[in-house]
This record gives structure tokens, sequence and C-alpha cells, in this order.
């Protein structure tokens, strides 16, 4: 049998599916930026695992070099834009009661080990889920509190002057713009966890972020 | 994307005829409620998708106008119209109390890198050099030398230069305060910009006249202690923590007062006029 349950609501819709493409173009034209300057990797010591740039060769190629006054100009346009629409996704959750389901509780870090291990096939009972799963609500929140960083370190470079003391406690200019470059190579991996979960959980729950409903079925 | 009421009642189906026994009842019954469902999702996912794909249309149609639209100081207008606002919001919170940083000499960077060179090629002559400043109320312009510029009292910083490609140094400058020079030489009262250039206009800079007067912009001569090199722009240059290292304009020639906003090099070819910290 058959019963259609809510689960989005309208609101929270929209800010999800709006701050996609505002992301995306704030992640977009970091990129362009980043590149006058591409000096980030991932090492310890004098040891380099991975160099946080590719060839200037390809990037030309790629016809993304050379272009830092454009992602400047796109970046200080969209980041109103994508502030103000995870602003709003904040209220939202918090006077709708929503942000019951999405922050984490006392019992959400045991749980979402179990969650992990389950997703990794290698514990087969299923963990608890309610309309989030305590995975889900950590990640969920999370990927908020990065928002947060993002918008306090941009400002911590965008006037290193006028906020120093922000700039100051993020370790210096410097330090700011290195959060601010790792904050977003987080939100790339949290895309990527995010589609492959979504693909895998199957068309019924992806429909929901669209039509605020879900089909669920019993016995 | 639009919410609908609740679903419909399922068709009532009279209790004594739920009968677990009677399995082809139930059955029926439970198919003619799935079918129900079935309905309304068509009918959601339709009306959703639709407001989905409109959705989509609508802002990659916004996207290729917003890139396409005329440029303007070779940015897209509205990207310009940005900046623009943003400066506006920048200029109302600016404060000339706000201090960059200064640093220990301890942390002063070893290579003090050089980065453009535009404007340093041509027309300098070291012994010939001399910095005009125009626009005064009334006044011809006055023209000074190093020497006059190096008998206001001296000041000396460490402070970060950031360059607008995400690099920054450490270095120890050592000039006149252009508010000193600017007291001595004043503007019109109300004189909202100040443009400066280098030895025939090779590179130029727009300025905001409150910045032009923060207490740590310097009519700079010295470099960690060592007269400006050339590269570095000798004899004098521009050290303005509050701005980004374009407006920092090297080789100074000409200052003038002005109540129209100066064109800025970096500023034409797509930058940010403004360039505040």
């Amino acid at each position: 049998m058959k019963d259609l349950e809510n689960k989005h609501p309208l609101a929270i819709r929209w800010f999800h599916w709006i701050n996609f493409p505002l992301l995306a173009v704030m992640v977009w034209s970091g990129l362009l930026i980043y590149w006058a300057n591409p000096v980030y990797r991932i090492g310890f010591g004098n040891r380099t695992l991975v160099n946080m740039r590719v060839a200037e060769k390809t990037f030309e190629k790629a016809n993304l070099a050379f272009r830092l006054a454009e992602g400047l100009s796109l970046h200080f346009f969209f980041m109103w834009l994508f502030a103000i629409n995870g602003i709003l996704y904040v209220a939202y959750t918090i006077f709708s009661g929503e942000w019951r389901y999405l922050l984490p509780d006392r019992h959400s870090w045991v749980e979402a080990i179990q969650v992990t291990l389950h997703d990794l096939h290698l514990r087969k009972e299923p963990p608890p889920q309610a309309k989030y799963n305590a995975a889900q609500r950590i990640s969920y929140t999370a990927i908020i509190v990065m928002g947060l960083g993002s918008l306090l370190t941009g400002l911590a470079i965008y006037k290193p002057v006028q906020f120093g003391w922000l700039t100051f406690l993020f370790g210096g200019y410097q330090m700011a713009r290195f959060f601010h470059f790792w904050i977003t190579v987080g939100y790339v991996l949290f895309f990527v966890v995010h589609v492959a979960q979504v693909i895998k959980t199957g068309w019924n729950n992806f429909r929901a972020m669209i039509i605020g409903r879900e089909v669920r079925t019993y016995d | 994307m639009t919410d609908e009421p609740e679903v419909p009642e399922v068709p009532e189906v009279p209790a004594e005829e739920i009968v677990i026994s009677d399995g082809d009842t139930l059955r029926k019954a439970i198919a003619v409620h799935d079918a129900v469902v079935d309905r309304e999702v068509r009918r959601l996912s339709r009306r959703g998708f639709v407001v989905a794909g409109i959705a989509t249309v609508a802002a990659y149609g916004a996207w290729k106008w917003l890139r396409l639209a005329k440029r303007e100081g070779d940015v897209p207008w509205p990207l310009r119209r940005g900046l623009e606002a943003n400066e506006k919001v920048a200029e109302a919170y600016f404060s000339n109390r706000r201090l960059s940083r200064e640093f220990p000499p301890s942390a002063i960077s070893a290579n003090a890198r050089v980065n453009g060179g535009v404007g340093l090629q041509a027309n300098y002559d070291p012994d010939h050099w001399r910095l005009q400043i125009e626009g005064m109320n009334g006044q011809p312009p006055a023209s000074l030398s190093l020497a006059d510029i190096k008998s206001f009292p001296r000041r000396d910083m460490t402070t970060e230069l950031r360059c607008i490609e995400g690099w920054s140094i450490i270095v120890h400058w050592t000039g006149a305060r252009l508010a000193d020079v600017m007291a001595k030489f004043p503007p019109p009262p109300r004189t909202p910009y100040v443009a400066m250039e280098s030895p025939g206009r090779g590179y130029y800079v727009g300025l905001d006249m409150r910045s032009c007067m923060h207490p740590q912009t310097l009519l700079a001569y010295e470099i960690n202690g060592a007269p400006l090199s050339w590269q570095h722009g000798a004899p004098l240059r521009l050290a303005m923590p509050v701005k980004y290292g374009y407006k920092q304009i090297k080789r100074i020639a000409t200052i003038r007062y002005t109540t129209v906003r100066p064109p800025d090099f970096w500023g034409d070819r797509g930058y940010d006029w403004y360039g505040g910290h």
C-alpha cells in the first residue's frame, strides 16, 4: 500500500535549487581568481602529495587562464545573492522549525558512523532513518557552517583593513585566503558525495526535492 | 514546485467489506487507493518539473544575457554596476581611524616582489624628475623636487602589500604622508577625487579623497630601508595599504585634484575602480 508523505517544504526546495547555480558561479569565478596565484597543495613538511594546480598550458587551453578581472567582477556580484539566499534559508529553518530535522543531536555522532558503515556495506542493519539520518544531519549542518565560513573568510580577504579584526582572527590575510580556498574544496567534495547518495537512494527521493512529496510503500 | 493540498481522501470502502479473510476485497481497496496516489504523484510531478524547467531556462537566459551585455570598462555593464554598488557600501563603512596592521621588522618579506612595470619605461630622467601638483584653488601647479618631499615629516611603517592576484608581502615603507603634503598644497574644499600619473601618463590611477587622507597613505621614497629601485618606482611612489597594489602607483609625476572621477589604468581593464581594503 502506498502513501504520499510531505517531505520538503516549498521554501526549502527553492532555496536549495537557487543555491545550486549560485554556488556553481561562486566556485567557478573563485577558480578564475585562484588561478592568478595557485599556491596550495596537499602535503606535509617538504613532501607534496598533490599540488592544487594543473599545468599552465592545460589551463590556457581550457581558456581559464588570465581571467582574473572577470572572475572578480562575477564573484563580487554573485556574493550578495549567494549570501542572501543562504541567510534566508537559515532564517526559514529557524522560524519554521525545520531545524529540528537538520541539526545533529547527541545520538547523531554514533549513528552517523552506523550510516557510513551501512553505506559501505560493512554493516547489515540499516541505521535509524528519520526525515534525515544522522550522517545527513551532520553534513547538512556542516555545509551551512562552511557557508558562514566562506562569507567570513571572504570578507576578511575582501576588506582586510576595515575588517582587520576578522582578518586577524583568521590568522592574517594569507591564512584567510587559505581557509577560503579549502572550504571551497569542501563544497566540491560535498557535491560529489551528495550526488552519489541521491543517485543511490533513487528517483522517489530525488523527485521529493522537486515536488515536495515522497511516496511511501507499506507492506 | 508548488505546494498542493493534501491527497484527496481515498474512496470510502464500507468497513464491513474489509474482512481480512476476504483477500480479494482488501486487495481491491488497496489497488484503488494506490491508483489515487499514483495519479496524484503524476499530477504533482508534471507541475513540479514544468516549473523547474521554466526556472532553469530563465536562469540560463539571465546568465547568457549577463555574459553578452554591453561592456563597460571591459566587464559586462551589470557587473560594473555591481562593483560600483560595492564601492558605495565600502565608502559608507570606510573610516580613516581603521589602520592596516603594522608588523615587526622581523616579519618583512625576504623578497620584495616586483610586479607591474607599466609606466616605468618612458620619459624618465632621474636628474630632472619633479612632482607636479595640479588643481589647487585658483593657483598655478606646484612643482616639487624629491628634497621638497623629504622635507615633510618622515614616516615609517611596516605593512602588508596585497596584490589583487592573491599574493601579499610585508614591506617597510618610508616617506611623507600624502595628507601632510596635501595640507600644504590643499585641494579645493570637498574635492572628491585625486588623479595620479606616471611620466607621460604611462600608468594612471584614480583615487577617492578619503583614502588619500588615510594616515597610512605615504608618498614613499624608500623601501625596506633603501631608496626605491627603478622597478619599485623610483624616485617616488604611493604606499597605500588601504588599496590593492594596482592602485599604489610607481614613479608619480603628477597629482591632480579633480571633481571628475579620474580614469584608472586597471579600472579601464576590467578591474574594480575602487580597489579598497
